[in-house]
């Protein structure tokens, strides 16, 4: 069967001329690659944004130079004004989850390195996926360009609730034509997440070498398969309330706003019947699943590199692929999870926060199994693995965290703090951040042809690790006391307004400011890898999946026109009798016993 | 770089549990008769979360140390698992998680399956870009209409209130102070303005988002003790920030307001006053 499909795949030509070759190429390396470039980019910009905020928290007054060249309306005289800081909030949380988090993981290592592990010589639907890349790219521009219009970013957080986000610029700054280049880019951005996803499952499930079951895929491919099948779903969503918001704000239409608003000391009378709850229904059924394709692929990549660093199979690899399985059905359960004080039905909220404690279950069987993999093994602390275990340690404490906020007396005192906060930071903003650090180390070479500096990798991730909890944990204290969250400043509430509470923003931000700094030595590793690092040989991890057994770089067509033929599950190390530590997925090796 | 790993994960481990067990950043104090319940079950949860914290970092922490590969050619545990082992921890933290669920079910269902008592003191919390507006019935315990186009900020009146006309608003007391009595069981009507907002006073453990286009009833009972504290130092005794906590335009981290909780009989005299001042 995986014969006939293989065949099916168009056989191209190597590609020739610049634009073919770099730009709009169909190779999925090199739409890997630029889709990994396109996060750097988005990740780099985003951090800026959160320094600027994280300058703005504890020196609300100061003149920064510069931001008054950005925008004068914004910072006149370089002082942020409170709807610029929440501009920047804006445009931070919708950078970091839909152009980082969204993309690197799974469009970025997805695309590179799939098609390879399968045995593939390429994606199922090589122009579809050219076609997504620069569908992402050009939503990208979109959202950038709302720094350049007058009026700014909009101001209504990534979350963009209604009324706030659905009636137009008498509701603030920004919500003019900010907030519909906004939602022209999210729309752009689903659409081209949409056409990645059908790739990714069809070549998934068709184009698999002969031997390579199901049980048999790495876990890499087993999270790449179910993230791409919530971004098929979920991502419909979200395309469809934008659309809804978008009609809200420019045709009249009442989806989200209900009668007898009063905006800028008008009453609204050309809007009724609608209700924002819908949209906190539409959005977060979209919002739930995201924050689990985020995390998913960098689940993989960590039990992945995990056993192959420990030189183990992973441990329970039918659980670890059931959880992820779990992970990924549950969490289209649990939305209502951010709606418990909304004003929806609280027996509804009841449902929501059963379902969440049980998501639980699933995450707490892959730590377990994490930690089985590590027991008894000889394990190899390169950058990669570094990355990996420091995945596994913040995804326990965000994690954590978690388990307070679904239930609802519990979220009734954390809910809109900067415990929320400090949660999806560490699950998102770190944890999944380490699974790209680790597959940056980890795939660099294969991706490259050299080796990244392991001295700098390890600077780069102590400073990091070390940093991310200095700035994040201190979040959830803060929480407790009642630190409210969005809040461009905390001069103007008593309780906020105290040492105890400002010194410990003003730690945050000097750790904040120090991490952002220690990113700078992996982009120099990065790029000065590319260019002078030690030349890579096929397989320097002594690892087992398909993508080893090829040159580094590959080919243009990856396996040289050979169908690569599969013999072993993907996690074969220390296996008693064989000739290495470790059995190719391909190798022919039969030993005894086994 | 082991047992480099090992001892950061361990002072992380060791300093986060003692910030949180020391209470150093912690909750206000609790005045309202629901309150305890929450703050219980928040400590049931931070004991559980705390247990199960400890021993993965520095199980996490042990493992990366001990099994680090020390060139001595050991052979590792070759397993590929153990599924007596999978079925006991699964679960054991299905019971846990859902068990720990369970146990706050009844302070959830006391707050919002049920309503205020008859007799409860009714009044109405109206949030807007960026303040905070307060309604009493008055004598004929009825709150008069809102006309949406009558509504008029300038002149005070924030609840667009037609007093000449609708004999009910007559009477009606608009407040840009929440005062309330002690120990007896206050019923507030949350309504928006214009955009999302939400109530929040830490220290009654009170917490409800506005919706635009409803009016949400949320109930509680404010204890003496609430008298003799508040929201901060230079706050006098039985004052109480109320903020909001949903993004609602620039103006969002100045939207704040006052509750204060007076005897009984001081509130009479405070909504007298209050009154006089129409």
């Amino acid at each position: 069967m995986a014969d006939v499909h293989a065949e099916a795949v168009h056989h191209h030509t190597a590609p020739t001329g610049f634009i073919r070759k770099y730009i709009f190429s169909l190779d999925h390396k090199v739409i890997g690659k630029q889709y990994y470039f396109l996060a750097l980019a988005s990740v780099f910009v985003g951090i800026f944004l959160s320094i600027l905020m994280r300058w703005h928290l504890v020196w609300p007054d100061a003149h920064i130079p510069l931001l008054a060249l950005l925008s004068p309306n914004g910072a006149p005289g370089g002082v942020m004004t409170p709807e610029y800081y929440l501009s920047l909030m804006t445009l931070h949380g919708t950078l970091m989850v839909f152009f980082v988090l969204t993309t690197a993981p799974q469009s970025g290592f997805g695309n590179y390195v799939l098609p390879i592990q399968l045995g593939a010589e390429d994606m199922a639907f090589p122009t579809l996926n050219m076609l997504s890349f620069w569908t992402t790219f050009v939503g990208f521009v979109v959202l950038l360009a709302t720094f350049f219009i007058t009026d700014g970013p909009p101001i209504s957080g990534w979350t963009a609730y209604p009324p706030l986000s659905a009636v137009g610029s008498a509701s603030g700054p920004g919500e003019g034509m900010g907030q519909t280049l906004w939602i022209i880019s999210i729309a752009i951005f689903c659409i081209g997440s949409l056409l990645g996803s059908l790739n990714f499952i069809a070549t998934t499930l068709d184009l698999r070498a002969r031997g390579l079951t199901l049980t048999r895929m790495p876990l890499t491919l087993w999270a790449w398969l179910i993230t791409a099948v919530l971004m098929l779903l979920s991502f419909a969503v979200l395309l469809a309330a934008g659309v809804l918001l978008l009609l809200d704000r420019v045709a009249g239409t009442s989806f989200f706003i209900p009668a007898g608003l009063i905006l800028s000391d008008k009453v609204l009378s050309n809007h009724s019947g609608g209700s924002p709850l819908l949209w906190q229904h539409l959005f977060w059924f979209f919002g739930h699943p995201e924050v689990y394709i985020a995390i998913l692929p960098g689940m993989g990549v960590t039990s992945h590199i995990i056993s192959t660093f420990s030189r183990k199979p992973i441990f329970g690899y039918k659980a670890m692929v059931y959880a992820m399985m779990s992970i990924g059905f549950l969490g289209f359960m649990v939305w209502g999870h951010h709606m418990f004080l909304s004003g929806m039905s609280p027996y509804s909220g009841f449902a929501f926060s059963v379902m969440t404690m049980a998501i639980g279950v699933p995450s707490a069987i892959k730590t377990f199994n994490w930690l089985g993999t590590m027991w008894g093994g000889k394990l190899r602390l390169t950058t990669a693995m570094l990355f990996s275990i420091g995945f596994v340690s913040l995804f326990v404490s965000g994690g954590l965290s978690g388990l307070f906020l679904a239930q609802p007396p519990v979220d009734v005192q954390l809910h809109a703090t900067y415990f929320v906060v400090g949660h999806f930071h560490l699950v998102m903003g770190v944890a999944a951040i380490f699974g790209m650090f680790a597959g940056t180390f980890f795939w660099f070479p294969k991706m490259f042809g050299r080796m990244m500096n392991e001295t700098l990798g390890k600077i780069h991730f102590w400073l990091t690790f070390i940093g991310v909890y200095c700035i994040f944990m201190p979040m959830h204290f803060l929480g407790v006391a009642g630190n409210v969250r969005r809040y461009s400043r905390f001069t103007e509430v008593d309780f906020l307004n105290t040492p105890h509470i400002l010194d410990l923003h003003m730690f945050m931000s000097y750790a904040a400011f120090i991490t952002a700094g220690a990113q700078l030595i992996f982009l120099f590793n990065l790029f000065w890898s590319m260019f002078k690092g030690e030349k890579a040989p096929d397989n320097p991890w002594e690892a087992t999946s398909l993508e080893w057994t090829i040159p580094s770089p590959p080919p243009f067509d990856n396996f040289a026109g050979k169908h690569p033929v599969v013999y072993h599950g993907p996690y074969e190390f220390g296996v008693p009798g064989a000739a290495k530590d470790y059995i190719m997925q391909d190798s022919p090796e039969k030993v005894e016993g086994h | 770089m082991a047992l480099a790993f090992a001892l950061v994960v361990a002072l992380i481990t060791a300093v986060s549990v003692y910030i949180f067990a020391a209470h150093v950043w912690w909750f206000p104090v609790n005045i309202s008769t629901h309150g305890a319940a929450i703050d219980h079950q928040f400590n049931l949860t931070l004991l559980i979360c705390g247990i199960i914290f400890v021993l993965a970092q520095l199980g996490l922490a042990w493992f990366v140390f001990k099994y680090r590969d020390q060139g001595d050619g050991r052979k590792v545990i070759y397993s590929h698992g153990n599924n007596g082992l999978e079925a006991t921890w699964t679960t054991a933290a299905a019971i846990l998680f859902i068990g720990l669920n369970l146990m706050g079910y009844r302070i959830w269902a006391a707050m919002h399956f049920t309503g205020a008592a008859p007799g409860a003191l009714q009044i109405e919390a109206q949030g807007q870009q960026f303040a905070w507006y307060f309604r009493y019935p008055g004598p004929d315990g009825q709150f008069g209409p809102i006309h949406v186009d009558k509504v008029d900020d300038a002149t005070g009146n924030f609840f667009g209130l037609d007093r000449e006309n609708d004999a009910t608003a007559k009477d009606d007391i608009v407040t840009a102070t929440l005062g309330i009595p002690v120990n007896r069981e206050v019923e507030i009507f949350l309504r928006s303005k214009d955009v999302g907002h939400s109530f929040f006073v830490r220290e009654l453990r009170v917490h409800q988002d506005l919706l635009p286009g409803i009016e949400i009833p949320i109930h509680f009972t404010a204890t003496a003790d609430a008298l003799n504290h508040s929201s901060d130092p230079k706050l006098p005794n039985g004052t109480y920030e109320i903020v909001c906590t949903q993004l609602c335009g620039l103006g969002h981290y100045k939207m704040r307001a006052f509750l204060k909780v007076m005897t009984e009989q001081d509130y009479e005299k405070w909504l007298q006053q209050q009154a006089a001042a129409q």
